[in-house]
């Protein structure tokens, strides 16, 4: 068997397992470290299949980012696994049924052979996944390249919009403000003459 | 050289690229045993003390008694903590701080790994490192460790971004996400080095990098007088050293990585002195005292404070001079940027 394939065998056997134990892990903080293992098996896949690139941002904004905000959040509830668990029968058969639906339509996706595609060739040695990778995306699929754009952009001004409040009685300062504060607005020098009272205090000692 | 290859045959790529791997990996823990050394002496002089100077002459073994003790402590895992994670939190931290280094060029042919897209990788690896992190201050489950440990969360995701469009100013610039062809534009002498056309990037970057590597004035995952030690506060012996060990990788890294994308790497900076490695261990030296300088000069942020800079000053500031680069691009400007 060939360097590549041993390598491939055991990423997709990791990739598995951490799948299966996202789903099965008792304790939301291990199931969602497994989905990190998840992620970063899938981009060593990807590494394979000469998509460097993909591979790269695969890490970088799924187990950089998206999944340290995730991890962020699972460890701040506190989760009952025991509550979570407690309808598992009831939700057995829908969940079954909607986990084929996915296996049959990854299987109509995945498999080239109902695009007629052909198996990929590997590329020569100083082809560069990104250089081609922002061709295509800026040139033949520039308008979808964009509208994603736009779409990402609505969502962000719409999260920020959703959580973005201003209470009152809230003690915010403006740092603008407070950075072109003087010496002369906070601070008054006064020039204190020493009073004597008028008639000398005896000397009691 | 030869004959040892034909004797080992297929053996000899692993074991040759594992000499490689040693001969960055040692000269690198030596380099982190005596930034400790450094930044003990530097801010002891800078705060008009003598610093270390009991160990060794001048305290030369000061890191070496430092390090003997960490490793002969007790590792005392608390009652509570979830003990798998606990230990597995110090590994996550060091992992990524060594991983990134593969890709490194030290000067135009040292080089272990040749990525295409290596200035990516660098960025994918280090963002891993907040898992460390994270992890050690929920496992250890302790109230002082979680604040520390959601602090250096948000911090570290934060500051990314900056740090992100700072870098992608310099791949503009460079044409190129590999590290050595970002270097080999730079050629030309001290005033091709991309630190000038690209000012606003790099005071950008030289701020972000202080705070992604949790240092002062950032320093707020560990800040001591609020928190007592942030997310390691749990953590003794070898565990905490691979913690510290950690940190002060990643605070080589980023330094090297600053000379290698602002400073023109092992680029010689006046013409009749020849490139070399040296060039670049100094420039990383010059950034390396530059963060012990902060260290000793600047009160710690408060945290709003640390995300305000962050969000509404880094970005804009690095977003504005992106489009200010872009259109210098188009135009007889981007001279300054060849």
């Amino acid at each position: 068997m060939e360097f590549t394939s041993v390598v491939f065998y055991l990423l997709s056997a990791i990739l598995l397992l951490a799948g299966l134990r996202v789903v099965t892990a008792r304790h939301p903080v291990h199931a969602a470290l497994f989905l990190v293992l998840a992620f970063f098996t899938a981009a060593g896949l990807w590494v394979l299949l000469e998509a460097e690139f993909l591979a790269i941002t695969l890490v970088l904004v799924y187990v950089g980012a998206v999944m340290v905000l995730f991890l962020f959040v699972v460890m701040m509830l506190d989760i009952n696994a025991e509550t979570m668990r407690a309808n598992f029968r009831e939700y057995l058969p829908l969940a079954g049924l909607i986990s084929g639906l996915i296996a049959v339509e990854s299987y109509i996706v995945l498999g080239g052979q109902n695009f007629g595609l052909a198996a990929p060739v590997a590329k020569a040695a100083d082809y560069s996944n990104t250089k081609a990778l922002g061709r295509v995306l800026y040139t033949e699929y520039a308008y979808a390249f964009e509208l994603a754009a736009v779409i990402l952009l609505v969502a962000i001004v719409a999260a920020i919009a959703l959580t973005h409040r201003r209470r009152p009685g809230n003690k915010w300062r403006d740092p603008a403000t407070q950075v072109v504060v003087r010496k002369e607005d906070r601070l008054r020098l006064v020039n204190l003459k020493p009073t004597r009272p008028d008639t000398p205090v005896e000397d009691e000692a | 050289m030869d004959q040892i290859q034909t004797l080992l045959g297929p053996a000899w790529l692993p074991i040759w690229t594992l000499v490689k791997i040693m001969a960055i990996v040692l000269p690198l823990l030596i380099g982190v045993a005596y930034l400790t050394y450094a930044e003990r002496k530097i801010i002891g002089y800078m705060q008009v003390r003598i610093g270390p100077n009991r160990v060794g002459p001048k305290g030369w073994l000061q890191p070496i008694a430092d390090a003997l003790k960490l490793m002969f402590k007790e590792i005392i895992i608390p009652s509570g903590s979830n003990k798998n994670i606990f230990l597995l939190a110090p590994v996550l931290a060091l992992a990524p701080a060594l991983a990134a280094w593969a890709v490194i060029p030290f000067n135009d042919t040292m080089v272990l790994a040749d990525l295409d897209a290596s200035l990516l990788y660098v960025m994918a690896i280090t963002s891993m490192g907040v898992y460390g992190v994270i992890l050690a201050g929920w496992a250890s489950n302790s109230k002082y460790a979680f604040l520390g440990a959601m602090r250096s969360a948000a911090q570290i995701v934060s500051y990314e971004i900056a740090m992100g469009f700072a870098l992608v100013g310099v791949l503009m610039a460079a044409q190129s996400l590999n590290l050595g062809d970002i270097v080999r534009a730079q050629a030309g002498g001290f005033w091709h080095w991309y630190f000038l056309p690209l000012f606003p990037m790099f005071m950008v970057y030289l701020i972000a990098i202080l705070a992604e590597t949790n240092r002062s004035p950032f320093d707020v995952a560990e800040g001591e007088s609020e928190i007592v030690a942030g997310f390691h506060v749990d953590y003794s012996g070898m565990a905490f050293a691979v913690f510290f060990l950690a940190e002060y990788a990643n605070m080589i890294l980023v330094s090297l990585m600053t000379a290698l994308m602002f400073l023109g790497g092992w680029l010689s900076p006046v013409p009749f002195l020849p490139d070399s490695l040296f060039w670049l261990l100094g420039k990383t030296s010059f950034i390396l005292f530059l963060f012990l300088w902060f260290r000793a000069t600047f009160p710690r942020y408060r945290y709003d404070q640390i995300m305000r800079l962050g969000w509404k000053v880094l970005i804009p500031v690095s977003l504005i001079w992106l489009l200010v680069e872009g259109a210098m691009m188009q135009t007889s400007l981007g001279r300054f940027f060849h």
